[in-house]
């Protein structure tokens, strides 16, 4: 039976790696992300897991750890943050060239400087171009959904590309929320046995990882990896539904909410959807005609999925927590390309928010969707939410 | 040089999964000289061979000796090594450079064959 649970975004998804059982999780100490692998941690040491746990130097050397253990056929599990993130940069590319189903959970946390140890996505956005799919969580619940169902993804066959599950630091990773967790051998049952290629342990097939790699064959292998990205969304639609069934929770490339008749759509990564929703919720009282679309999926994105959507409404709001300096905000910048070549092209307004931690509010979307009410968007201007002048 | 293969027909991730492939990577395309053999005047020593560090030397074994019979030019980098050890390129008079029509191991530029 499925159990219903108060804990943290960051106990949720240990939750779910004790329900997996991975082979290998190296991992080091970063705020907010720590309390997955202190939870996690206390699984291996009260024998609960069979895990091999890799207390690392440094992230760089933990997501090398889970590189080395995936090769070798291993399950692997890393977690991190901001600065954290950034200091495995090198090796997060190398992950997903060398196409290995890893797992790693991001509390999403703004990039030093000046530190800061609260949520925004600059972390994540500057690996949105590693190869790694990135799915983003909206609370407690997905973040224990998504940890269940990233390894289906990432091992299938015709992908073999790492996965990051991400979640709003502190917002999810530390707030308590009641979940909905599936038994043990429910999960279990659904993840199954890992999927193995090329295992470096496979002694009957010697393989080598990493040879150098020049400009005979490089290319090629990126278009390899274009192409196994292409295969993403299909295999997340399929795991989604095989979710579904065990989960009664459905999901998809995107969410939508109240958007069958909204006139002026909203779009939002993680947990500051929530707070969406809830403005909608009053709007819709008023009689405007508001929705949100929440990526779930981010990388790959789903282009078609938006054109389908945002085709022919009145507006779109792009709400960024992160920036591209001297360049558009990475999420108005995909949705505002994906638009391009839709036969009925919305107006599109840009608004970033929330850098380090700075509250988002009901009355701030508010704010927002009332600048598209009045048509006050401007498609090459981008404005702040909660900034002081 | 090898036939490349195109992005479908290869294993993912750079993958090598065929053990001692390194037999099929042809690279002779690095060449900038190349050394040419002189048949009539090579005694059959083996230096070449033995310093040559790739499978550029090509060796016949006749009647349980080792015979030099010239370049497999898909391995040679053109380092010259071999032309450098060869004890025909020194002429044992002078202990000068031998004439080159004297020599076992001459090295052209590789561009007097661009037309091959």
């Amino acid at each position: 039976m499925p159990l219903k649970q108060a804990i943290t975004g960051a106990e949720a998804i240990a939750y779910a790696m004790k329900q997996i059982n991975p082979d290998v999780v190296a991992a080091y100490p970063i705020t907010p992300q720590t309390p997955v692998v202190e939870y996690f941690a206390k699984y291996v040491a009260d024998g609960v897991v069979d895990t091999e746990m890799i207390p690392v130097e440094s992230e760089h050397s933990a997501m090398s750890a889970v590189v080395g253990a995936a090769a070798a056929g291993a399950r692997a599990f890393t977690a991190t943050a901001a600065v954290g993130l950034a200091l495995m940069h090198e090796v997060v590319y190398i992950a997903a060239s060398l196409r290995l189903p890893i797992v790693m959970a991001v509390a999403n946390r703004a990039l030093s400087g000046p530190i800061n140890i609260h949520c925004d996505h600059s972390d994540a956005m500057a690996e949105r171009d590693s190869g790694w799919i990135q799915l983003w969580a909206e609370n407690v619940q997905e973040a224990y959904d998504f940890t269940v169902m990233a390894y289906r993804i990432a091992e299938h066959p015709d992908v073999r590309l790492p996965v990051m599950v991400n979640f709003d630091g502190f917002i999810i990773s530390h707030s308590v929320e009641v979940v909905e967790t599936l038994d043990d051998e429910v999960v279990k049952k659904f993840v199954g046995k890992p999927i193995k290629m090329y295992s470096l342990l496979d002694t009957s097939k010697p393989v080598t990882y990493g040879p150098l790699d020049l400009y005979d064959y490089y290319f090629e292998h990126k278009r390899q990896q274009i192409e196994a990205m292409k295969h993403v969304p299909k295999v997340f639609k399929q795991v989604a539904e095989e979710f579904a069934k065990i989960s009664g929770r459905k999901y998809d490339l995107v969410d939508e909410y109240m958007a069958d008749d909204a006139e002026y759509i909203m779009i939002a990564l993680g947990s500051t959807a929530g707070t969406i929703k809830h403005t909608i919720n009053e709007l819709r009282k008023e009689g405007k005609k508001v929705g949100l679309v929440k990526p779930w999926m981010f990388r790959p994105f789903p282009k078609e999925e938006y054109q389908r959507i945002l085709n022919g409404r009145k507006a779109v709001v792009v709400l960024d927590r992160s920036v591209s300096f001297g360049a558009e905000a990475p999420l108005y910048e995909t949705i505002k390309s994906a638009l391009y070549e839709v036969a009925v092209r919305p107006q599109l307004g840009s608004y970033v928010y929330g850098l380090g931690g700075r509250d988002i509010t009901p009355n701030h979307i508010r704010q927002a969707f009332e600048d598209a009410f009045k048509g006050y968007l401007i498609v090459d201007e981008e404005k702040y939410l909660g900034l002081r002048e | 040089m090898a036939e490349l293969k195109g992005w479908k027909d290869l294993p993912i991730g750079g993958l090598i999964i065929e053990p001692g492939n390194a037999k099929v990577y042809k690279t002779g395309t690095w060449r900038v000289m190349r050394p040419i053999y002189q048949a009539e005047n090579c005694i059959h020593c083996m230096q070449c061979w033995l310093y040559c560090p790739d499978q550029a030397i090509v060796v016949e074994i006749v009647d349980g000796k080792p015979k030099m019979r010239g370049y497999n030019y898909y391995y040679c980098k053109g380092c010259g090594l071999c032309a450098n050890v060869c004890p025909k390129s020194i002429d044992p008079k002078t202990k000068q450079p031998a004439p080159e029509e004297k020599r076992a191991i001459i090295m052209k530029p590789e561009t007097d064959f661009a037309e091959e």
